[in-house]
């Protein structure tokens, strides 16, 4: 498989939405969302209930691959920060280590210099906590030993999804 | 690939719906979303032509419900089956947990559904992914028509490995369950295995 299971634990999610929460209040910020590049949301801070989370991780991820795409033909590694601009709200995206994409939505009481600026600072701490968590998994990946709560499903657990 | 959550006691799955243009896999997906109750479904995204074909993707996300106190998410894609849209169809599979390959069971789309289970095998590989060993499930749509293939003929055509097959319309729903329970399924015991 081309890369290890993403996996998400306590301490590790309490560090990373303590830092954007940070950033949602110093960058002045309505929403952050922090969602992987397959399209999962990991996490969202500020107006969220206002918001589909689901559908615009999907559709972010859709953005970033797509975007990813154009950027290799043109020979570009990647295009690391997306900025569309609306009528009153605004989306900042870029991505964070690699691997994850961090979603700032502004409006004019804020700006894209100081939105830019702030998400390079909280990116740098994004970024070493999930090359934590992907240590994590790897080594998790090589010892066979788990605590993984899925060696022990049966066919009943599976078919009870269905019903 | 599978995101599991211990924090919020989450886990999310890939499903990707594959096939040749017009062969059924948005149809899958709407009745899929008309079947299920309103708290198991979230939205559903086409993002289409003005003429209804996928241009990039569907969307679907589903929460089953829970297995060992984690809530199960299944998130359900089709790709742009039109041979153009390779680009896209490649970004789609990544992250892929499992495939449902839809083939077309009228006459004339025989060889459609071959160049495009080729293209999946090709634009896997590329991924690092292998066929053979990724959660797997074909479904022959459209039965309900007269001028079909036999399933037996489809069966050695698209299904040499003899994964879990279906017939299917689905226009009516018939067979359409059957398949998303079937690679549901095989993604958990591949889960199970905690590869
Ligand atoms: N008779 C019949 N028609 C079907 C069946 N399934 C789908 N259709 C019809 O086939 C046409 C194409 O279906 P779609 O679901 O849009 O096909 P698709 O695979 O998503 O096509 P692309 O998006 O171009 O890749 C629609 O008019 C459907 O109503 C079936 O089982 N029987
Ligand atoms: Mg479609």
């Amino acid at each position: 498989m081309p890369s290890p299971q993403m996996v998400m634990y306590e301490d590790e999610y309490k560090k990373i939405n303590h830092i954007i929460e940070k950033l949602l209040r110093e960058a002045n910020s309505k929403v952050i969302f922090l969602v992987d590049k397959n399209g999962q949301l990991i996490s969202g801070v500020g107006e969220t209930e206002r918001f589909d989370t689901t559908s615009l991780a999907s559709l972010t991820a859709g953005n970033i691959a797509a975007t990813g795409g154009l950027a290799k033909l043109i020979g570009e590694k990647e295009f690391s920060i997306l900025f569309h601009e609306g009528e009153k709200d605004n989306l900042h995206i870029s991505i964070v280590g690699g691997r994850v994409i961090l979603v700032v939505l502004f409006d004019s009481r804020s700006s894209l210099g100081l939105v830019r600026l702030r998400v390079k600072k909280a990116s740098e701490e994004l970024t070493a906590i999930f090359d934590g968590l992907l240590k994590r998994a790897e080594e998790k990946e090589k010892s066979s030993d788990s605590e993984f709560p899925f060696a022990e499903i049966t066919d009943d657990d599976i078919d009870n999804l269905f019903r | 690939m599978s995101f599991i959550n211990y924090a919020s006691r989450e886990i999310n799955c890939k499903i990707v719906y594959y096939g040749p243009g017009l062969c059924g896999k948005t149809t899958n997906l709407q009745f899929v979303y008309n079947k299920t109750a309103p708290e198991a479904k979230g939205k559903m995204i086409s993002l289409a032509t003005e003429t209804e074909r996928t241009l990039f993707f569907d969307f679907l996300p589903l929460a089953l419900g829970e297995i060992k106190g984690f809530k199960t998410r299944f998130h359900l894609y089709t790709v742009p089956g039109q041979v153009f849209y390779d680009a896209s169809r490649k970004l789609i599979l990544k992250g892929v947990d499992g495939v449902v390959f839809v083939a077309d069971s009228q006459e004339e789309r025989i060889d459609a559904n071959i160049e495009s289970l080729d293209n999946l095998n090709i634009n896997l590989k590329e991924q690092g992914y292998d066929l053979n060993r990724l959660p797997f499930v074909v479904q022959y749509n459209k039965r309900d028509l007269p001028n079909i293939v036999s399933v037996e003929e489809l069966r050695r055509e698209l299904n040499p490995a003899n994964v879990p097959d279906f017939e299917a319309c689905a226009t009516t729903g018939e067979g359409v369950f059957e398949t998303l329970k079937a690679i549901a399924k095989l993604i958990l015991i591949d889960l199970k295995k905690g590869k």
